[in-house]
């Protein structure tokens, strides 16, 4: 198999030719995740690209903020779900892949609609329950945007996860300090998310998110955390935009696509690792 | 004759939703029950003494419990969702869009004090715009039941049907006048046959009609009741063939006429009969406080209402 790093980088540039091709999408926020999936699905979780809805005895992986849409179809592109070839489509009519990841139109790899913000980890949550209830003892990963932690729902999930115990839930919380109107210190104060998670009854850990050695360490870290009777938050530094120099730490490319010039700069930086789509 | 038609006796529909899933939950180890915070209300307590394991409290939380419910069936549960009807929907109509309906999943939405019959509450709890919502969203399929007897059937058959599903069930303490094995899902379900006028309702309100049909009848009047216990999908063969007997229908719901069981009928009656057509419901208004009785009254859904709305559908007819 290539290099970790070789696959995050082709789904970097996946990403940015998804979005040119569709002029529209969510760059930033894809590109400041994608080695975070990477990790998940060549490396940390057990899974089945034959793809199962129900995921019995496979790890499952909730995206809550379903705008970073073609990080995931990438990677699940890249992991044998369907046809790289399929990624052409993105967000163009009668396509698979929805402008938010959906299950409608029984594209595999995907379990539940995400988009409207918040509701992933009550998902997530819902899941590893049921994994339990089934004497199922794989693990439930979620991805949640800094930003979408303004939403209500999200600390009902945290109140209802640490109640009913649910240690074998390994949420991550992308911390990249960014949303659409700005800075989130600006657009509305996090403050200690760590402690907040903590206060809340969950194990925390904090990585990198952008070091690949660092992501896959802690996520290993994190399966260990399991079983103690609280679920797992991962705070995750990354740069929003991360691998492309002119989007990168920046909220303004959270949802716009480059033109045919910035596209070629982009790629410039993203060498084609594995064969384009 | 309607008049014949006599209740067995009398009970909350609510009751039959908690008889009925404790039945479910027999037949079928996947039935897992959510609540907010209205286990006593929504009447679980036998299924919590019976499966502890599978009962799950979410708090005063809906919005995360709709979530919950959407994930657990993912590991092939059967989720049943509990609280009132204006915590069911309304507050969480989003979540209920994307994770349930739009996902496709195997969620059953029970709601409880539904419609005016909540009574002194008051308005902030007296959803009157719940069925609307749930039939707009695409794939959801809305039964609202009209006792107990048939409360508990729609809840034992809901576990066995694949998709999501809105069931509506009320507080107050209800004639039971139906069987439980009469109840099959988009079955609309014929109290009496007749030639001069249809009385479609659903829920506390076929009961109601059952009775304005009996006055009707003393006046000689030929009178379709029938109850569309299944809003969506329609039974629209049953409400097709009603109306080409009769030629004018009277829709009866504890609902607001805009956007409930009356729509529906009338959207289906447009298409392929159209007729003149009588809504009983309540008028794009809220409820208040009040006893149900006095409230049904006040708002228009009681059984003179009923009769009064079919003589000038009837006159309409003929005019």
């Amino acid at each position: 198999m290539p290099a970790l790093k070789d696959i995050a980088t082709q789904i970097r540039r996946d990403i940015v030719r998804m979005v040119h091709g569709a002029s529209s999408g969510h760059p930033g926020g894809s590109l400041g995740c994608a080695d975070f999936v990477t990790a998940l699905y060549f490396k940390v979780m057990k899974h089945d690209p034959a793809f199962h809805m129900d995921g019995k005895g496979e790890d499952v992986f909730f995206l809550s903020n379903g705008h970073v849409s073609p990080l995931f179809y990438s990677a699940l592109a890249r992991a044998g779900y369907f046809d790289i070839k399929e990624l052409a489509s993105f967000r163009k009519l009668n396509s698979r892949l929805q402008g938010h990841p959906a299950t409608h139109e029984h594209l595999p790899g995907i379990r539940m609609a995400s988009g409207s913000l918040g509701q992933g980890l009550s998902n997530a949550a819902g899941a590893a329950l049921a994994k339990k209830l089934n004497g199922d003892d794989r693990f439930v990963f979620s991805l949640h945007g800094d930003g979408e932690l303004d939403e209500g729902q999200i600390w009902e999930a945290a109140l209802f996860a640490a109640h009913h115990k649910v240690d074998n839930l390994i949420a991550t919380i992308d911390w990249n300090g960014q949303q659409i109107d700005g800075p989130t210190d600006k657009v509305m104060t996090l403050g200690n998310l760590p402690e907040k998670f903590r206060s809340f009854g969950w194990l925390t850990l904090e990585m990198n998110g952008n070091d690949m050695d660092d992501v896959v360490a802690t996520l290993e870290k994190a399966k260990t955390m399991c079983g103690k009777g609280q679920p797992v938050c991962i705070l995750m530094h990354t740069a929003m935009g991360k691998g492309v120099d002119f989007m990168e730490g920046t909220h303004e490319w959270h949802g716009i696509a480059p033109n045919d010039e910035q596209l070629a700069k982009a790629l410039a930086q993203l060498p084609s690792t594995l064969a384009d789509y | 004759m309607l008049k014949d038609i006599q209740s067995t006796g009398s009970k909350d529909t609510r009751s039959g939703f908690g008889d009925g899933i404790v039945e479910a939950a027999r037949k079928n180890n996947n039935v897992v029950a959510l609540t907010a915070d209205l286990a006593g209300s929504l009447k679980l307590n036998q299924f919590m003494k019976e499966f502890p394991e599978r009962f799950i409290q979410c708090g005063i939380a809906e919005a995360n419990m709709i979530g919950v419910a959407a994930g657990l069936t993912i590991g092939g549960k059967v989720p049943f969702t509990t609280t009132f009807a204006n915590f069911s929907t309304g507050r969480v109509y989003d979540q209920i869009r994307q994770s349930v309906a739009y996902s496709g999943k195997n969620v059953k939405i029970c709601a409880s004090h539904a419609g005016l019959t909540l009574g002194e509450d008051g308005a902030t709890h007296q959803i009157l715009e719940d069925i609307g919502l749930m039939k707009m969203l695409p794939g959801m399929t809305v039964i609202v039941p009209c006792d107990y007897a048939q409360t508990k059937a729609a809840t034992i058959a809901i576990a066995e049907f694949e998709g999501p599903v809105y069931l509506r069930f009320g507080r107050p303490s209800w004639p039971i006048f139906t069987k439980e094995s009469d109840f099959v899902i988009g079955k609309a379900q014929i109290f009496s046959e007749g030639t001069d006028v249809s009385i479609f309702a659903c829920g506390h309100l076929v009961w109601n009609a059952i009775q304005a049909g009996a006055i009707l009848q003393e006046k000689g009047i030929s009178v379709e009741v029938i109850n569309i216990h299944t809003i969506k999908p329609l039974d629209e063969a049953a409400v097709i063939a009603s109306i080409r007997k009769t030629g004018c229908v009277v829709t009866a719901e504890e609902h607001n006429v805009i956007g409930g069981l009356g729509d529906a009928i009338a959207q289906c009656a447009a298409k392929h009969h159209p007729v003149p057509i009588e809504y009983v419901g309540t008028q794009d208004t809220f409820g208040e406080s009040g006893t149900p009785a006095q409230l049904l009254k006040k708002y228009g859904l009681d059984v003179p209402d009923i009769v009064a709305a079919a003589e000038k559908a009837m006159a309409r007819k003929k005019g």
